[in-house]
């Protein structure tokens, strides 16, 4: 066989290899796209086939829908309940149980054990912790001889429960990210740091550890970022949004327009809003997995 | 090491240097929230041997003051259709693991080491469809579905995943560092390409396919979000999407009428633990 019909016939090869996983990707990937952007033009409801284009009038009545700033304000506010835990608490834990020597794998397992378990269920077992009635968590508090709290009815504390049992679910997963970047971490940097003075661990900290972390801390912060928006099971389970959509986030109402009340139009337009974001925080990823390594 | 070079701000901080009583507080401190980790699991396996009233008691106690564990877990098993709910899972998760791997093994072997014109489109669809997650696209896939009757099917609740991007990105990855000397070798040798994706790159990528396998299991086991767009009949319900009939306080249900839900909490611990690994896989 000659080299160039050797070439060819691997040629016509890979496009045989390539062929399934093209068409698949069109299917499920492309096509699917291309007609979210198409149907967030138009008035597409799944109950009738008549459907007129309605130019920008999703977008429209999407940016003055107080339903719509309602849910962008309640997915804001709840990531600004978990992400700070989910960043901090991860990262002292790791520092924490690093320095354990001999309860360090025991303490790993432990704290890893809610991300090895379904959220869906353990959402159950959540909801009779935090019964207002009879709870363990607020029958401890009442041994506290501090008050009761209504987790799931009180629209002012809702949020913060999702974001304890979200924190509960994730602390685990960024810790062995934290754990994993701090392994990483050259041990004869402590000892140059050390020699140059910085012996203290709140020094050694700032001074070896943060920056040595770069890359590690931005992947957890994007990726805890990305996992606040996408709040959706919890939700789904315990609140359905309630009470009086104090729990409505941006994906479980784009699912309730689009699966419940079939407005596939408006529906479409909020998921596109939903990709825009998630692509937001793939780019600024992306920009800074390259530069934010001081070596 | 500090008495190499003591640190010359060492000021309002001293108190938590390390010294051995800090060492011992940090550790209780860990168990601590270990402890508070666990609990929900510990209550969880506590409350699956008690009897209803039992769970809701004022002073919670681990041990059951009467036990009901065989009755609890004999009703999951042989009364309630939870083994069914169980197999759906199953097979949905390995239907979906199955054709994974036979699309993006190839795709991704082709992508890495053999040229064609319009490769790099391709893998700058793959890497640009990495960040698209199916609730964006679950809108047309379902009146896809709707439109052809496959509602309710395992065909609808496997489609969307069948073909997984990350996979075929992280096998890529995988391949190119496969040795091409090899490769050329084996060409000499008389190896057709299939040989020498099954008898040389498969087995060296052993490690990278089980990785990803446990992944997109545990992703798929734990997903709520698209059983719960397309199951509309108990017999077709999976494990996760049951969660949502056994709430106590539940009114919604998908579709069909369902029993009424039962406000034990016996249910749960068979369950709650996804066969393995971690849950958080972005779009496998």
């Amino acid at each position: 066989m000659t080299v160039s019909k050797r070439q060819q016939t691997q040629t016509r090869l890979a496009y045989l290899l390539v062929l399934p996983a093209t068409l698949l990707i069109l299917a499920i990937y492309i096509i699917p796209i291309l007609f979210v952007f198409l149907g967030s033009l138009t008035d597409y409801t799944l109950v009738s086939d008549y459907y007129e284009f309605v130019g920008f009038e999703n977008y429209r009545q999407m940016f003055g829908d107080e339903v719509f700033a309602n849910a962008l304000n309640n997915t804001f506010f709840y990531a600004l309940l978990f992400l700070p835990g989910a960043f901090i608490i991860s990262l002292v834990l790791a520092i924490a149980i690093q320095e354990q020597k001999q309860f360090r794998s025991v303490l790993e397992v432990l704290y890893f054990l809610p991300v090895t378990s379904t959220l869906a269920a353990m959402a159950l077992v959540w909801a009779a912790l935090m019964d207002s009635g009879q709870g363990v968590i607020n029958n401890t508090l009442q041994t506290f001889g501090l008050p009761r709290v209504n987790w799931f009815g009180n629209e002012d504390v809702v949020l913060y429960s999702l974001a304890i049992i979200s924190l509960w679910s994730i602390i685990g997963f960024n810790m062995v990210l934290f754990l994993a970047g701090l392994t990483s971490i050259p041990k004869n940097l402590y000892e140059a740091a050390a020699m140059d003075g910085a012996d203290h661990p709140v020094d050694k900290f700032f001074r070896v550890t943060w920056p040595m972390l770069g890359p590690t801390a931005m992947f957890v912060a994007v990726t805890s970022s990305i996992t606040a928006f996408k709040l959706f099971d919890t939700v789904a389970i315990l609140t359905q949004g309630g009470p009086d959509r104090a729990s409505e986030v941006f994906l479980y109402l784009a699912f309730l327009e689009g699966f419940e009340y079939f407005n596939m139009g408006y529906s479409a337009a909020l998921s596109l809003f939903f990709l825009g974001i998630i692509f937001l925080f793939a780019l600024i990823q992306a920009f800074f997995s390259d530069r934010n390594v001081h070596y | 090491m500090a008495d190499i070079s003591p640190s010359p701000t060492a000021t309002w901080f001293d108190w938590v240097k390390p010294k051995s009583t800090g060492r011992l507080i940090t550790t209780v401190l860990l168990f601590i929230g270990a402890w508070v980790m666990v609990f929900p699991f510990i209550w969880m396996i506590s409350s699956s041997m008690k009897p209803t009233d039992e769970v809701y008691d004022a002073d919670f106690s681990i041990i059951p003051k009467t036990f009901k564990g065989f009755e609890n877990y004999y009703g999951v098993i042989f009364e309630q259709p939870y083994m069914v709910f169980l197999m759906n899972s199953m097979i949905v998760c390995v239907g979906i693991l199955v054709i994974q791997l036979l699309t993006a093994i190839p795709a991704s072997y082709a992508l890495a080491k053999l040229k064609f014109r319009g490769s790099s489109i391709l893998f700058g669809t793959v890497i640009a469809a990495i960040t698209i997650p199916i609730n964006v696209t679950s809108i047309p896939l379902y009146i896809g579905l709707v439109k052809v009757g496959l509602l309710d099917t395992y065909f609808a609740m496997m489609f969307p995943f069948i073909v997984s991007v990350f996979a075929i990105f992280l096998f890529r990855q995988f391949f190119r560092g496969f040795p091409d000397s090899i490769i050329q070798a084996a060409r000499v040798d008389g190896f057709s390409e299939i040989e020498i994706i099954l008898r040389l790159i498969l087995p060296s990528a052993v490690p990278a396919i089980a990785a990803f396998s446990v992944f997109s299991f545990v992703a798929h086991w734990n997903d709520l979000y698209w059983p719960l767009i397309v199951v509309q009949s108990q017999d077709k319900m999976t494990a996760t999407l049951s969660m949502m009939q056994y709430h106590p306080l539940s009114t919604r249900t998908t579709g069909a009428p369902m029993p009424p839900p039962p406000s034990s909490p016996r249910r749960w611990s068979l369950h709650s633990f996804s066969p393995a690994g971690c849950s958080s896989g972005a779009s496998l």
